[in-house]
């Protein structure tokens, strides 16, 4: 079945009831995708699906056949969500944070504190106290503005269908994940491409 | 996932005809539409069905429409976020759209359908005291008897039954126009994510009350009796009187059928005099 992956058109074969988690995990390779709880409570499995965040744990593999997907990956390490995580202490053991970022890339650029609760309340997460996640998220774009020329900032997605999906497709990274990399860095669960190291020298 | 890959069966029909061939030829058959109630239980490995329909593709079940007279018309296949960006349903049911924001998070909202909801049956839907209060008609099809509209107070006939048969699908639900004000309130563990423990859904200022409550009975309740109470001067004590002997609160591990009762004796109070 075709449908797009991190801006690349790409053909997968899996059982169309196949979880769009598994087939991301397994066939694609692409492990930046967690699986907290398999039922939808927890969105570490969050991916956007033409720009809406969905928990990959409950999508029939059938339901994104001709879909624009986006998996943490597909940020390419350098959106300015990622760097922020790190900067601001907002991934501990870095569980959930491939969802949480990506929940917040859905939000746009400069979300309200209000925006980030609403946005981020179907993401868990057991390490944090949410504190420093939503001073990650509120601290992403100022960051852009301080510390680093605009034009180096990979494009953002909007949050809409008409522009989210696609804004990555075209961004500076959005091309990069190839799906038969497995093996591929930063794709084994440390901190979600976020930066793991440097999580917690913000000091919470 | 509990349940073995290789025993599923899913069917992806193009148009609405097609599903409702299928489904009378073909089936049993679960339709399929944003999966946020049947993937849990697929995981659980307790859905007993094996074989699948997708309808999330069915351009029939989608869209939110007015109608003739000031009504309103909302796909089956409408989830909750096309529901609270539609700024019709904002106009005309306002308490529709406070709902859906409350429904899981924003991964839920952007798959679950309202159709899903309604077709599930727990009595704990937060979208079900909402189209009880609302004279709601659910649009049912199916390709032996075509279209046929059930009052949705009818539809629901207990704990998770409904008068919905294996060959129909729900394509819509239409909704007279509503007057009065509107007025919805989830009591949960916490605002998202979290199952209703109460759920009230209710209208006044229009020619009669009306009230409907979830979770508190085998299928939600719409209070005629209380409604009738108030409507003919009954003071709110005397109304919450009724009220209790209109709903059947159960103990189950989210709450006490005790706690339930003054929830709702507190909701109808509050909806009906303001705090
Ligand atoms: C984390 C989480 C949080 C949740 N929170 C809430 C909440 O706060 N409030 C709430 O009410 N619910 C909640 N739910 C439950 C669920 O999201 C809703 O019931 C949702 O509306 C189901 O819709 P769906 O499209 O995903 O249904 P599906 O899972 O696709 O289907 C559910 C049932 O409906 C049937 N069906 C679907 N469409 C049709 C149709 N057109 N015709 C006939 N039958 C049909 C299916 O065959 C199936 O039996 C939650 C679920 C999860 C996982
Ligand atoms: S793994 Fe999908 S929501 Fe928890
Ligand atoms: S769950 Fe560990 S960082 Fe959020």
């Amino acid at each position: 079945m075709r449908f797009e992956l991190n801006g690349q058109e790409v053909e997968v074969d899996a059982h169309p009831m196949r979880r769009l988690l598994d087939v991301l995990r397994v066939e694609c390779g692409l492990t930046g995708t967690k699986e907290g709880c398999g039922e939808g409570e927890c969105g570490a499995c969050t991916v956007l699906v033409d720009g809406e965040p969905v928990c990959s744990c409950l999508v029939p593999f059938a339901q994104a056949g001709g879909t624009s997907v986006v998996t943490i990956e597909g940020l390419g390490g350098k959106h300015p969500l990622q760097r922020a995580f790190g900067d601001h202490g907002g991934a501990q053991c870095g569980i959930c944070t491939p969802g949480m970022i990506l929940a917040a890339v859905a939000l746009g650029p400069n979300p309200t504190l209000e925006q980030v609760r609403v946005g981020l309340a179907g993401n868990l997460c057991r390490c944090t106290g949410y504190e420093a996640i939503y001073r990650s998220v509120l601290g992403a774009y100022e960051a852009v503005d301080d510390r680093r020329p605009a034009a180096e900032a990979p494009a953002v997605g909007g949050g809409s269908k008409a522009d989210g999906g696609a804004a990555f497709g075209t961004g500076a990274d959005g091309g990069r994940s190839d799906v038969a990399g497995a093996g591929r860095s930063r794709s084994n669960g440390s901190g979600a491409d976020a930066g793991a190291g440097s999580a917690g020298k913000a000091g919470l | 996932m509990k349940t073995a890959l290789g025993d599923l069966e899913l069917r992806q029909p193009r148009t609405l005809d097609e599903a409702l061939a299928m489904l009378r030829d073909d089936g049993p058959l679960l339709p399929l539409a944003g999966c946020t109630d049947v993937y849990v239980q697929l995981e659980f490995g307790v859905m007993p069905a094996r074989r699948f329909m997708d309808v999330s593709r069915l351009r029939e079940l989608r869209g939110i429409e007015r109608m003739d007279g000031g009504g309103l018309r909302i796909g089956a296949g409408a989830t909750y976020t096309e529901i609270v960006r539609a700024p019709l349903v904002a106009q005309r049911l306002p308490m529709l759209v406070a709902a859906s924001r409350e429904v899981g998070g924003v991964q839920i909202q952007n798959r679950g359908t309202l159709g899903g909801n309604v077709a599930n049956a727990s009595p704990a839907g937060d979208s079900l005291p909402v189209l009880a209060a609302a004279d709601a008609v659910v649009v049912l099809r199916s390709a032996a008897d075509g279209e046929r509209r059930v009052p949705f107070t009818a539809f629901h006939t207990g704990y998770r039954a409904s008068v919905l048969r294996p060959d129909e699908l729900i394509v819509a639900f239409e909704i007279p126009p509503v007057e009065g004000e509107q007025w919805f309130r989830k009591v949960g563990t916490r605002a998202a994510q979290a199952i209703s423990k109460v759920v009230f859904a209710g209208v006044k200022g229009g020619p009669r009350p009306r009230i409907a409550i979830g979770s508190v009975a085998p299928t939600v309740v719409r209070a005629f009796r209380t409604e009738e109470a108030l409507a003919s001067g009954a003071s709110i004590e005397e109304a919450q009187q009724v009220f209790g002997e209109e709903i059947r609160p159960i103990d189950d591990i989210r709450s006490t059928a005790e706690y339930r009762r003054r929830v709702a004796a507190n909701l109808l109070r509050r909806w009906w005099v303001g705090q």
